[in-house]
């Protein structure tokens, strides 16, 4: 993590969340709309949904926001949890549990949501010199 | 139906031909056999022994004893209102009233026994009733409300006093009229009859003992008016229920020949079989036992079917004699008595303590060597479990002490771990103490219920049940059997215990709680689903008193609640939200109507009325909840809670205002009931109603708490529940004035908030909590923990405190833009939620999972209908759908 002297100590205000997608990081909110144990929805430049989390640890997740068995999307709107260990969130509709970091459901192995790798980053700045990386 | 198989005919559907037929079936018998029952009453066998309770909310159904299908799959041919008329024991055949005629193999009669009627003059006049089956009692329901101010019954034993009882619910001056010098002369001695006396005369009845019926007067027209006594004295009455015991019904079986007693009784040996011919037995009350004795309790009448279902599958079994303890509450007063409780032992002593002024009487029998041998209970019949289950043994601890209340002298706490393991504990089922344990250790149940299931313990008259609960724990203790009580995987303690330790440590923090009171692993965690709701439950319950804000979206508390609470509305299965103003009482004004009607027009929300008297409006996407919240606000309405584990309604029938029957104003009394609790986070939902008369056209005794209104009050109901598990509310209290009434539920209320589990409705925890009704009914009732005090603070806090979330989201920016569907897009809708028209309004147009999700692109109606309902609410296509729906709806009318 390398910051430019002025910008070391960057209010949390001006942090960003970006999720890589095929095409490169997307920026999809101020860090500070996320707070811990409970997530927001994003619109994907395709019309799809990610559910995004933060955990009481700093940490980020996101993942698909459609539960797989019902078909709405809800995801971000369920309540957050560990399960020996693992960060999941339990659909707020038939309450199936989904593993935050790898989107495997608990419940159903044979059922798992897609993930995306997210980050933290300071807005309209080159990644490559303010970066810092989640957790 | 002609066969080669075996037939067994039962004649009699009672409960002791009830529990023969399931012996039947345990035994195998009705595979090998065929099986007719003819059944005299029109409705299968029911608990004849809470007859009463009809009176307090049970109805016919709740008092069925009949699993009908049981006996189907098990073949069992029951005819019900259609009695054995006639008995062929020469070609073995029974004939039916309807000219059923039926060839037996072996023929079980259990014809039960009639009411005994004094051959008094005027005994048939109109408005002289019995008391033994439904309909006897829907007749005596019928003429009281119509014809009758006072009611006397003739007979003050048991069944005497449970038909007073029923009488003074009914709302009549009761008057009980005894022969014997004392109330209930079979069961309880002259000390006991005393004690008795006091208690039901403070409860507003006239006893008249020692006095005999001459004569029934009537008037004019034929019906009763009053009743001429032996001590020269009359009585004015406009209603008679003869209660002076019953007679075996043995007519069937004198008319075929069969032996019966001099009293009355088919004489059967100790296999239950007549002894005058061996295809024939004879169970219950019409049966003369080889002890010389009619037995008129179920308890033995059990025994008396299992043993005749022994014998017949060709099994050992006898039926000697019985225990005639009997433990009741009548008229809200415990008496039991057990064993020898006259002391008709030689050489017996009595150990008795009597208090009056609190109307209790204890007296042991015991025997020269320390053998208990039986005893009486009025008033407080506590003991009565372990002291039945002492009998014939020497009690670890003296005598005296077992009657002695707690407090006086040196109170000896007797635990049922003492007894013995061939103790019988239920004796309804004649369940020992070992098979309880048994139950326990070897089939693995953890639960009063799963031993209750497992052993059939405490199924009968429930007078076991809190032995049953004490010998459950003690027996898990003992085997070593861990049974983790914790609330899910990060809390080792139950929710009560995390209530207690949030209320004593004034905890606002659920990160807090969970990092210093969580499991080792757990701790520094994120929670799980189950604690994290739970203990914002436990939070915002105790808000105000522990200094944590009442407002559920504040700070951490808007991460523990599940997302109904959390949106402040319910998610419906598309990810829309349905929206339900307080309508308290369901009392609404056609103003109020009218904006609702207007918001539901404007959003495109599909509306319903629900069973809790209000509106529900759905399929509001969660960017349109603020501005429906805010039109509700403005025009006057409030959040319903409808979303919250929390009181929902308070439901009335219109009462006294409006109805012809009405005795009190119960919509008052709701609307007052659902602004007090309103907010009011608990367990789980709390639903409530209140009838303004005895129909109960509210249907709150389905409800967790619900009031009725009687001529001089309320009558106090809670427990009840609808739904998987329908369970009738119990009586509480009676008569309650307004504040009475309040603070009894604001006790009850905060009681069951405290010590309940996490989403456990009050119908379950009343019959878990060890001592059920009762001991609610100590602590708010008798203050016996000295609590009261403390919860009815608990519960003016929550009322100082109380404010609409919805009018606090509206008022706050930063928590209004949580409301939008996505965080990077707060002006576009979620293209997954859609709807298509159904009958004349919408149904959501759910995404087909194989598919996956639909672009807006793929299906440009969904999205655009409800385009723009933030400005104009009325987007072009919106109007179109309408129109379409208005369209298809005159067509429908015209092709009706």
């Amino acid at each position: 993590m390398t910051l430019a002297p002025e910008t070391l100590a960057p209010r949390t205000t001006d942090l960003k969340v970006q999720l890589r997608l095929a095409d490169g990081w997307f920026t999809a909110c101020d860090l500070d709309v996320l707070s811990p144990g409970r997530g927001v929805a994003a619109l994907l430049p395709d019309g799809g949904q990610v559910a995004l989390f933060r955990g009481r640890d700093g940490k980020l997740y996101a993942i698909d926001n459609r539960d797989p068995f019902t078909g709405a999307a809800v995801l971000s709107r369920g309540l957050t949890g560990t399960h020996r260990g693992r960060p999941f969130v339990a659909s707020p509709l038939l309450k199936q549990r989904f593993d935050l970091a790898t989107g495997a459901c608990l419940d159903d192995e044979a059922v798992r949501v897609t993930t995306y790798e997210v980050k933290t980053a300071t807005y309209e700045v080159k990644a490559a010199t303010h970066e810092v990386k989640a957790g | 139906m002609t066969t080669d198989t075996p037939t067994i005919v039962l004649v009699g559907h009672g409960m002791v031909g009830q529990r023969f037929l399931e012996a039947l079936a345990e035994r195998g018998l009705t595979g090998t056999h065929r099986v007719v029952v003819l059944c005299e009453e029109p409705r299968p066998a029911y608990d004849r022994v809470r007859l009463t309770s009809y009176f307090s909310g049970k109805t016919p159904e709740d008092l069925s004893v009949t699993d009908l299908a049981l006996l189907d799959a098990h073949g069992v041919e029951l005819h019900v209102g259609d009695p054995a008329v006639s008995v062929d024991r020469e070609a073995r055949k029974v004939t039916a009233r309807s000219g059923l005629v039926v060839g037996y193999d072996v023929l079980v009669l259990a014809t039960g026994s009639y009411p005994f009627v004094p051959p008094v003059p005027g005994k048939d006049a109109e408005g002289c009733f019995v008391y033994r089956t439904i309909e006897d009692l829907l007749a005596i329901e019928e003429y009281a409300r119509t014809r009758a101010s006072t009611g006397a019954v003739v007979g003050g034993g048991l069944l005497g006093l449970e038909a007073a009882g029923a009488l003074q619910g009914l709302g009549l001056t009761s008057h009980i009229v005894e022969f014997a010098p004392r109330l209930m002369p079979v069961q309880v001695d002259e000390g006991g009859g005393a004690a008795l006396l006091r208690t039901i005369e403070g409860m507003g009845l006239s006893v008249h003992t020692g006095v005999g019926t001459q004569e029934i007067v009537t008037g004019d027209d034929g019906a009763v008016t009053g009743m001429k006594l032996s001590d020269g004295s009359e009585l004015a009455t406009d209603l008679v229920v003869f209660s002076a015991g019953v007679r075996p019904r043995d007519q069937l079986a004198r008319d075929c020949g069969l032996a019966v007693g001099e009293r009355g009784g088919i004489t059967v040996d100790e296999r239950c079989r007549t002894v005058t011919d061996p295809h024939v037995f004879a169970i219950g009350e019409c049966a003369l036992a080889a002890d010389g004795r009619v037995y008129g309790l179920v308890a033995p009448g059990y025994e008396q079917a299992e043993t005749a279902a022994a014998t017949i599958a060709g099994d050992e079994g006898s039926f000697t004699g019985a225990d005639l303890s009997t433990k009741l509450k009548l008229l809200g007063v415990d008496v039991a008595s057990f064993g020898d409780a006259h002391g008709t032992a030689e050489d017996c002593l009595d150990v008795v303590y009597s208090d009056s002024r609190a109307g209790l009487y204890k007296k042991l029998v015991v025997g020269r060597d320390g053998t208990l041998l039986g005893g009486i209970l009025v008033g407080d019949a506590e003991a009565y479990g372990t002291l039945r289950a002492f009998t014939g043994s020497v009690p670890p601890v003296s005598p005296e002490s077992l009657v002695l209340p707690a407090g006086a002298g040196a109170p000896a706490q007797l635990g049922p771990a003492a007894l013995p393991d061939d103790a019988v504990v239920c004796s309804c089922h004649n369940v020992t103490k070992g098979a309880i344990r048994g139950a326990v250790t070897e089939h693995s149940c953890t639960t009063v219920p799963e031993v209750k299931k497992c052993t059939r313990a405490g199924t009968g008259c429930g007078s076991c049940v809190k032995v049953l609960g004490q010998l459950v724990t003690a027996e898990l203790e003992a085997s070593g059997v861990e049974v983790d009580k914790g609330l899910c995987g990060c809390f080792a303690q139950t929710r009560e215990e995390l209530y207690e330790i949030v209320l004593a440590l004034r905890i606002t923090s659920f990160r807090d709680l969970l990092d210093r009171h969580g499991r080792e692993g757990a701790r520094g965690g994120e929670g799980c689903e189950v604690c994290k709701p739970a203990v914002g439950s436990i939070i915002a319950s105790l808000a105000p008193s522990i200094g944590a804000s009442g407002y559920v979206l504040d700070g951490e508390q808007a991460a523990l609640q599940d997302t109904n609470d959390h949106f402040l509305a319910n998610l419906q299965r598309n990810g829309s939200y349905s929206v339900v103003p307080r309508i308290p009482g369901g009392e609404i004004a056609p103003e109020k109507l009218i904006v609702i009607g207007e918001i539901a027009r404007d959003f495109g929300l599909y509306t319903k009325i629900t069973g809790g008297q209000r509106i529900d409006m759905f399929g509001a996407r969660v960017e349109q909840l603020p501005v429906i919240w805010a039109r509700l606000v403005d025009a006057g309405f409030e959040s319903g809670h409808a979303y919250g584990k929390s009181l929902r309604t308070v439901k009335s029938c219109v009462g006294q205002t409006w109805c012809r029957y009405g005795v009190q104003d119960s919509v008052r009394m709701a609307i007052d009931l659902e602004l007090r609790y309103r907010g009011l986070r608990s367990p789980h939902k709390l639903k409530s109603a209140v009838s303004g008369c005895a129909r109960e056209c509210a249907e709150a005794q389905s409800k967790d708490f619900g009031v009725i209104a009687t001529a001089s009050g309320w009558n106090l109901y809670v427990g009840g529940n609808g739904g998987a598990t329908p369970r009738h509310a119990d009586l509480l209290a009676q008569d309650l004035s307004d504040a009475e009434l309040v603070r009894l539920i604001d006790r009850f209320l905060m009681f069951y908030i405290r010590t309940a589990d996490r989403l456990e409705r009050t119908s379950t925890w009343l019959e878990r909590l060890p001592g059920g009704l009762d001991h609610v009914r100590d602590v708010v009732v008798h203050d016996s923990l000295g609590i009261c005090g403390e919860l009815e603070s608990l519960m003016s806090a929550h009322v100082a405190h109380y404010r609409d979330e919805w009018a606090e989201t509206i008022n706050d920016p930063e928590k209004l833009a949580r409301f939008v569907s996505f965080v990077n897009a707060p002006d576009t809708p979620d293209p997954v939620v859609g709807f298509v028209p159904e009958r004349d309004q919408l149904k959501p147009d759910l995404p087909l999972l194989d598919i996956g999700l639909r672009r807006p692109s793929e299906d440009g109606r969904r999205d655009d209908r409800r385009d723009g309902l933030h400005g104009g609410l009325h987007g072009d296509l919106q109007d179109d759908l309408r129109d379409d729906l208005r369209d298809d709806l005159l067509e429908g009318s015209t092709r009706r």
